[in-house]
C-alpha cells in the first residue's frame, strides 16, 4: 500500500465581492483535480511555474488549507475527513519544511523552545540528549540550542526547519521550495542534508520546487503542473530523457545549464506571452494558448486525461492529446500568438489586477 | 581597441559613525569592450550589485566611500558634476533592475515612462515620442503596444514589466546597458524568453552589456568574459568557455560542483562548499575564502594572495590543477 494517495484533488478559492452582503463571484481553481501516490521511502518531486498551484497542493494534502473535493488518504486513513483532536494527533506523521526559515520561526523561541513545543504537543518526551541529537544530525554547531533564529545565517535556518519537522518523527516530510532562498553554496549542503536523512531515517519526501535542476537531483518521481493540473508524470531520468508534454519540453529547454557548450547548441522552445489566470483557466487542454503543437481538434475543447503511452516505461504518463504524434514527429511545432493576460478583464474583482499568487488575490 | 568601460580599483566602503567601515566592494578592476557581454558573478554579499550602483552612481548620497576610477570612452565619469552625468544617464550607459514593479513607477503609465526619457535625452515632441515608444514596446516584444502604453504598471505581468523596463533603459540607444539580477524574479520559461531578447538586442544593437547575476547557467549561455566576485573582490575572470571547462579558483570550482545539474547523474550527492559567506577572512591579511576552502594552505590564511594575469586573471595561492 502507497504512504500517500491523493484521488481528484481540488482546491478552489472563492472571489468574493461586496462589504456588507459578500456573495462570491467567481474562483480561482488553484488545484483542479490532482491524483498523485508516493510510496513509502519515496521522494516524489512537484515542479512547476509561480501560480500553478503547486503549493496549495502541498498544502492541501497537508490539511493546512481545506481541500473542495477529493481525497487525501495517508496510510490508508482519510485525512480530508479528519478533524479537531483527531487531526492534530495525525499531523505528527506528515510534517513541513517551509521556503523563508526566518518568517517560519519564531523569533522569540530559542531553538531549544521550537523544538521542544512540537514534541510536547504530542505528548514525546524531549529530553536534552534527544534534542542535542537533532541538532548534531541536522549539522548546527554546538551551542545552538540556546540560540535564537536571528543569530544564524539563512542555511543554519533552513536547518532549524528541518530539525523541527524531524522532532516528531514524521514518515512525510512536504517540503515547500526547501532551497530557493538558499545561495547555491548552501542550497547544496540542505540538498544533501535532504538526502542523507532520507537514508538514514527511511523519510519519504513530497519536495515541491520551481527549479527543475533542483527536483531531479532529488525526486524519485516528478509531476510537473500546470495551471492546477498534473501534466506529466515520469521517473526523474525519464522525465528528463524523453519528455512528452509540450509544456515540459518548454521547460526543460528553459533552464540555463552551467555549460556554455551546451547553452550554444541548445534549442530552445520558447513558450508565448504569460501563464494565463488560474481565475479564468483555459478551456479544455490548460495549456493549450501557449503550446506550438496546438492542434484545432480537441485541445480547446477537451481536457486530457493522464494515460500511458504505447511503449513507455512504467509510470511515465502524460496529459497531451497528440504525445503519440509529437513524438512521431507526425505534427510540427508552429508559430503562436502571445496573448497577454489582462487580469482585470479576466474576473472582476476590486482586489489586485494583476496577482502573482493566489493569496494575492485572495488578499491575505 | 579601446575599451568602452574601464573600472579600475574601485572601492566602496559603508561608514558608520563609531563603527570600523565595512568593505562591500574591495578594488575591484574590470572593462568592457565595446558590444561585449561581460558577467558578474557571485553570491548574496559579494558585491556585485553595489559595483554596478557605483558605476551608475546611484549610491546613497551619505554613509558610503566610494574610491578607485571609472572611465567611459576614457571620460571619467566619478569626476563628472551631477548634472553632466545625469546627461549621460539613460544616453550612454543604462540599467536594468532586478525588480521591475519597484523600479517602475506605479501612478504614471508605462508610456509616459517611455516617452520621459525620449523627449528628455533626445529632445522628442510629445508626438513623435509617443510613434518611438510604440516602436519599442514592439521591439521589446509586447503585443499591442499602442494599448499597452495606457497601461500601468501593474496591469501587465512580470515577464512584460521587465520588458517594458528594456524598452526604457533601450529608449536612448546606450551603447552600455548594466542589468543587476534581469530575471531573477521571473520565472523559467520567461527568463528564457528576457534572456532571449536581451542576447537579440545586444547583437542588434551592438549595445554592450554588464550582466549582473548569481545563476551560472544564466552566465553560461550569455556571457562572453565572466568575472567571478567573492567577498568584494574579482578572484577569476575568464572567456566563458575556458571558465566552465576549467575553474581554476577553488571558489569558482566549488560552485560549479554544487549546482544540481540537469543532465547530471541524479541521487548522487553534490560538491558542497561547506560553510557560509559570514565565514569569510578579511582580504587584508589572509584569502577571503580560506576558510571555506577545500585546496587551503598555511599561506592562505595569513598573506592576500596576489592577482595574477596569466591568460587568465586568478587570485589564489593554491589554484585547482596546480600541482
Amino acid at each position: 500500500m502507497s504512504l500517500l494517495e491523493v484521488e481528484d484533488l481540488a482546491v478552489h478559492f472563492p472571489i468574493t465581492q461586496g462589504t456588507l452582503v459578500s456573495r462570491t463571484v467567481g474562483h480561482v481553481y488553484a488545484v483542479d483535480g490532482v491524483s498523485l501516490t508516493i510510496e513509502q521511502g519515496e521522494t516524489y518531486g512537484l515542479v512547476g511555474e509561480s501560480g500553478c498551484g503547486k503549493s496549495t497542493l502541498g498544502r492541501a494534502i497537508l490539511k493546512l488549507t481545506e481541500p473542495t473535493r477529493g481525497s487525501v488518504r495517508f496510510d490508508g486513513r482519510d485525512v480530508a475527513a479528519l478533524k479537531g483532536e483527531e487531526l492534530r494527533k495525525a499531523r505528527r506523521r506528515f510534517q513541513m519544511v517551509f521556503q523563508d526559515p526566518l518568517s517560519s520561526l519564531d523569533p522569540r523561541q530559542s531553538v531549544e523552545s521550537l523544538l521542544q513545543e512540537g514534541m510536547k504537543a504530542h505528548g514525546l518526551t524531549g529530553g536534552h540528549a534527544r534534542l542535542q541529537e537533532l541538532v548534531d544530525a541536522v549539522g548546527l554547531p554546538k551551542g545552538s540550542l540556546r540560540r535564537y533564529p536571528h543569530e544564524f545565517s539563512g542555511g543554519q535556518r533552513q536547518r532549524i526547519g528541518i530539525a523541527r519537522a524531524l522532532c516528531v518523527e514524521p514518515d512525510l516530510i512536504v517540503a515547500d521550495e526547501p532551497v530557493s532562498a538558499l545561495d547555491v553554496s548552501v542550497q547544496a549542503q540542505v540538498l544533501n542534508l535532504l538526502s542523507r536523512l532520507q537514508a538514514e531515517l527511511g523519510l519519504t519526501y513530497l519536495v515541491i520546487a520551481h527549479d527543475l535542476a533542483v527536483v531531479r537531483h532529488v525526486s524519485d518521481r516528478v509531476g510537473v503542473m500546470y495551471l492546477g493540473g498534473i501534466v506529466e508524470e515520469a521517473p526523474a531520468g525519464d522525465l528528463y530523457a524523453d519528455p512528452q508534454h509540450p509544456y515540459t519540453k518548454a521547460l526543460l529547454s528553459a533552464v540555463p545549464t552551467p555549460d556554455p557548450e551546451a547553452e550554444d547548441r541548445r534549442e530552445r522552445i520558447l513558450l508565448a506571452g504569460d501563464l494565463p489566470s488560474p481565475a479564468a483557466p483555459p478551456s479544455g487542454c490548460r495549456f493549450h494558448t501557449r503550446c506550438p503543437w496546438r492542434q484545432a481538434d480537441r485541445c480547446a475543447t477537451e481536457r486530457p486525461e493522464l494515460r500511458q503511452l504505447e511503449g513507455a516505461p512504467a509510470g511515465h504518463r502524460v496529459a497531451c492529446h497528440h504525445a503519440e504524434a509529437i513524438k512521431a514527429g507526425t505534427i510540427r511545432p508552429h508559430e503562436v500568438d502571445a496573448t497577454l493576460v489582462d487580469e482585470a478583464a479576466g474576473f472582476p474583482v476590486d482586489g489586485p489586477d494583476h496577482a502573482s499568487s493566489v493569496q494575492e488575490i485572495l488578499g491575505r | 581597441m579601446s575599451a568602452l568601460l574601464e573600472v579600475e580599483d574601485l572601492k566602496v566602503a559603508f561608514t558608520r559613525r563609531g563603527e570600523p567601515d565595512s568593505v562591500a566592494v574591495d578594488g575591484v578592476s574590470f572593462d568592457v569592450q565595446p558590444g561585449e557581454i561581460v558577467g558578474l558573478v557571485g553570491e548574496s554579499g559579494c558585491g556585485k550589485s553595489v559595483t554596478s550602483l557605483a558605476i551608475m552612481r546611484l549610491l546613497p548620497e551619505r554613509g558610503n566611500r566610494v574610491t578607485g576610477s571609472i572611465r567611459m570612452d576614457g571620460d571619467e565619469l566619478t569626476a563628472l558634476s551631477d548634472g553632466q552625468l545625469r546627461e549621460r544617464r539613460g544616453r550612454d550607459l543604462s540599467m536594468i533592475f532586478q525588480d521591475p514593479l519597484s523600479s517602475l513607477n506605479p501612478v504614471i503609465t508605462v508610456g509616459l515612462q517611455i516617452t520621459e526619457v525620449l523627449t528628455r535625452h533626445r529632445g522628442m515632441d510629445k508626438k513623435a515620442a509617443r510613434a518611438e515608444a510604440v516602436e519599442l514596446l514592439d521591439r521589446v516584444g509586447i503585443p499591442d503596444p499602442r494599448r499597452r502604453l495606457d497601461a500601468y504598471p501593474h496591469q501587465l505581468s512580470g515577464g512584460m514589466r521587465q520588458r517594458a523596463l528594456i524598452a526604457i533603459a533601450l529608449a536612448c540607444s546606450p551603447r552600455l546597458l548594466i542589468a543587476d539580477e534581469p530575471t531573477t524574479a521571473l520565472d523559467v520559461t520567461i527568463q528564457a524568453q528576457i534572456l532571449d531578447l536581451l542576447k537579440q538586442l545586444v547583437a542588434e544593437t551592438g549595445t554592450a552589456l554588464v550582466m549582473i547575476t548569481h545563476d551560472l547557467g544564466v552566465v553560461a549561455g550569455l556571457c562572453d568574459r565572466v568575472n567571478v566576485l567573492y567577498g568584494g573582490r574579482i578572484v577569476e575572470r575568464a572567456e566563458r568557455h575556458e571558465l566552465f571547462r576549467a575553474p581554476r579558483h577553488p571558489y569558482t570550482h566549488g560552485l560549479l560542483g554544487s549546482i544540481p545539474r540537469l543532465d547530471g547523474p541524479p541521487g548522487e550527492d553534490l560538491a558542497a562548499i561547506k560553510g557560509s559567506v559570514n565565514d569569510n577572512l578579511p582580504w587584508t591579511s589572509a584569502c577571503a575564502f580560506a576558510p571555506r576552502c577545500p585546496n587551503a594552505l598555511e599561506v592562505c590564511t595569513s598573506v592576500t594572495p596576489a592577482p595574477v594575469e596569466d591568460g587568465r586573471f586568478l587570485r589564489c595561492h593554491n589554484p585547482v590543477g596546480a600541482s
